[in-house]
């Protein structure tokens, strides 16, 4: 439930930056033209960033309308459209939040989400930059076919797996646990893991391997110095998609978690009543759920540097 | 330092594809040996076996006195520098510099001795805190250099390292690549498909074909002692005019080149043993162009090839005068450049009818023209004369020992 304004958010974001690029790009390209070229491209380049920014607003809207409902005191949510807080500011306050983070189950299923979402994402970067550093430069027995394999779990639709893994954990006695969670999103991100991280590995020039390999360096050194830091920008992607889907994951949690172990995804999905009551608490609860992603979004997308291989070989 | 001796080598790759056949080479300690070739001859494959980047089906690699067969690339101690130099994109210079020596454990205030010792060779030490994508060509290339200089390895092995330069910094780059080998004194093998890096750069040159080792020695003796036609096609350029003719005891020695004839100096068949028992036979001539003159600007020399200017070329210093002459031409078996060529100038090449298109370098102040009759002067000492039915030179003596120290005087 937290996914979509949190994808929202995100990509209104992304749409809200490109008019200025636009407008830095049309500015170059108009030098050479004269005065009626000028006033046309720039009356174009008008049109379209209003264009961008009347669809960035509609995007952002219903984000914006949970975030001020979210600073709106219970009665007034009940009995008032979010956007009156727009006129009358004074109606806004913390309380919300406090009471969120006084709410035991909340934070504990807060951690939860924690706990579950870190070891799933690092152990997927982890198994998955292994496994794609061999799949694309090690020769060995069964290569491709195992690649093929690991290429057709892709298609393997979670749902059918529930059930056999559920009896598993039950046999395994794990049922229930953040452990369980934590493999399961494990076991179904790495299909996809490999398949990316192999991809964009195989694309580094194998001269880059070899001058290690000529500088005396083993296949760990050539895996720790050459690839991890050249793969770095697939590996950020690779870490937002699967942290991500890890954190705002509803249905394997709501499965395999036991009330004690259950994140915040499911925490809030029990408070949703049938006539909308505790809006309040949902509407914060979303976006304490939101900011991390956001967070860890920000953080790592730097790495999404175009040319990072610029220079290396020519 | 070491020798590097290469016995018996061939490389097959799985799927039968044979890339190099019964090689055999002993590079000397401190020797520049050059491998030279068309493109797919094999020369960067034996490279590639002696770096330990590729199996070697046959034979037995040695770098100093240890056979290398089993031994990891990074353990054989020698540096490669790659035709796309293979720079570490997230490293600074100094770290890319730095990288086998860090790998190596090697003390921090001896890598900053190295590595700064190499900047200042190579002219790098403003560059040093920069990445390898805000460094022009020449600087990765050197970059490169850097990074097999300080490693002080047993041997340099050079993939082709200048053809990724445009023309002027290539010769620069040329230059300062001998003046380092020279300076530094290391075992070098240096691929390349030039031939004007190969004779400029060797201190002996190998010439590779289809997987063979067709001959080694020094440049200039490659130049004036092709072992086959394959090697004097391939040597010189323009190269050597190859063309089917036959010497006759007529009185004197005389070639008869379709219905021109030119008189042979009897020390012919003293330079040429055997030579005696193709008299009268066809066999294949090849003449420099360097050989050849416009007659009316040389003193008097009566052996003179009468044709028609077809393509007159003016380098400047030289005028390459293109005539045919009424002899079939041979094919040095060069068939990757010859096709080339028939494609750049379909009219021009090719022994159609028995005619060879021939190409002699004369004085610049030659008055020949495109279309007009020409006289070309030929040294008829200086012919080559190879055996049409293998394509070997006649009375070609190999050098006797190709171990001995070659180097270059500076």
């Amino acid at each position: 439930m937290s996914a979509v304004p949190d994808v929202n958010h995100v990509e209104s974001a992304g749409s809200a930056d490109s008019p200025d690029s636009r407008d830095a790009a049309g500015g170059g390209g108009s030098i050479q033209r004269g005065p009626v070229g000028r006033l046309v491209s720039a009356v174009g380049s008008g049109v379209v960033q209003l264009f961008l920014v009347i669809v960035a607003i509609f995007w952002l809207v219903p984000s914006f309308g949970l975030l001020i409902a979210s600073f709106r005191p219970e009665s007034d949510n009940s009995t008032s459209g979010w956007w009156t807080a727009l006129t009358k500011p004074a109606q806004l306050t913390l309380e919300n939040y406090q009471n969120l983070l006084q709410n035991g189950a909340i934070t504990h299923s807060f951690l939860n989400t924690v706990y579950i979402t870190v070891p799933a994402t690092l152990l997927v970067i982890i198994l998955a930059s292994l496994a794609a550093y061999a799949f694309a430069w090690l020769d060995f027995p069964g290569r491709d076919w195992l690649f093929i394999l690991v290429v057709g779990l892709l298609v393997v639709p979670i749902q059918v797996a529930l059930i056999p893994v559920a009896q598993l954990y039950g046999t395994l006695g794990i049922f229930g646990t953040r452990l369980s969670v934590i493999l399961f999103h494990v076991a179904f991100g790495l299909p996809f893991a490999v398949f990316l991280l192999r991809n964009f590995f195989a694309g580094i020039p194998r001269d880059l391997l070899e001058a290690a390999r000529m500088d005396g360096a083993s296949e760990w050194t050539i895996f720790r110095k050459v690839i991890l830091p050249l793969g770095l920008p697939a590996i950020a992607s690779l870490g937002i998609f699967q942290f991500l889907w890890v954190w705002n994951d509803l249905l394997i949690a709501l499965v395999f978690a036991s009330s004690d172990a259950a994140p915040l995804t499911v925490a809030l999905q029990s408070q949703v009543r049938q006539f909308g009551a505790n809006i309040d608490l949902l509407s914060s609860g979303a976006f304490l759920s939101l900011i991390v992603p956001l967070i860890v979004f920000f953080s790592f997308q730097r790495y999404f540097v175009q040319g990072v291989m610029a220079g290396s070989v020519k | 330092m070491a020798e590097v001796r290469l016995d018996g080598v061939g490389k097959v790759y799985a799927d039968g594809t044979r890339a190099v056949t019964d090689l055999n080479l002993a590079i000397a300690e401190g020797e520049f040996l050059v491998l030279v070739g068309p493109s797919g001859c094999g020369k960067t494959t034996a490279l590639r076996m002696v770096a330990g980047l590729e199996e070697i089906s046959e034979g037995t690699v040695t770098i100093g006195d240890r056979v290398v067969n089993r031994v990891p690339s990074r353990d054989r101690d020698v540096a490669m520098v790659f035709q796309s130099y293979a720079l570490y994109p997230h490293l600074s210079v100094r770290d890319n510099i730095a990288f086998g020596l860090q790998l190596r454990k090697m003390p921090k205030d001896e890598i900053n001795r190295r590595v700064q010792r190499a900047a200042d060779i190579l002219g790098l030490t403003d560059h040093l805190d920069r990445k390898p994508r805000n460094l022009s060509g020449g600087q990765r290339q050197r970059v490169a250099m850097g990074r097999a200089i300080v490693r002080e390895p047993q041997a340099f092995l050079m993939d082709e390292p200048l053809s990724n330069l445009d023309a002027k910094l290539r010769v620069q780059m040329r230059a300062e690549i001998a003046r380092l080998q020279r300076d530094l004194g290391v075992t070098t093998i240096y691929v390349t498909h030039d031939q004007t890096e190969a004779m400029t750069l060797g201190d002996r040159v190998a010439v590779m074909s289809k997987g063979i080792l067709q001959q080694v020695d020094h440049p200039q003796s490659l130049y004036d002692h092709p072992a086959n036609l394959f090697v004097a096609g391939f040597i010189g350029s323009p190269a050597m005019n190859l063309m089917r003719g036959r010497l006759e005891r007529d009185g004197g020695l005389a070639l008869v080149l379709g219905d021109q004839r030119l008189e042979v100096p009897d020390t012919a068949l003293r330079d040429h043993p055997g030579l005696e028992d193709h008299l009268g036979r066809d066999l294949a001539v090849g003449i420099r162009p360097e050989d050849m003159d416009d007659a009316d600007l040389s003193d008097g020399s009566h052996n003179v090839l009468t044709s028609r200017a077809e393509l007159v070329e003016a380098m400047g210093s030289d005028v390459m005068v293109h005539f045919t002459v009424d002899a079939p031409r041979v094919d040095p078996g060069d068939s990757d450049d010859t096709e080339l060529e028939v494609e750049a100038a379909p009219g021009l090449v090719g022994g159609d009818g028995g005619r060879t298109i021939v190409i002699a370098r004369c004085n610049p102040r030659t008055t020949a023209q495109v279309g007009e009759p020409v006289r070309i002067a030929v040294d008829t000492s200086r012919l080559h004369y190879f055996d049409p039915a293998s394509g070997q030179a006649i009375g070609y003596r190999a050098p006797e020992s190709t171990e001995t120290d070659t180097r270059k005087e500076a």
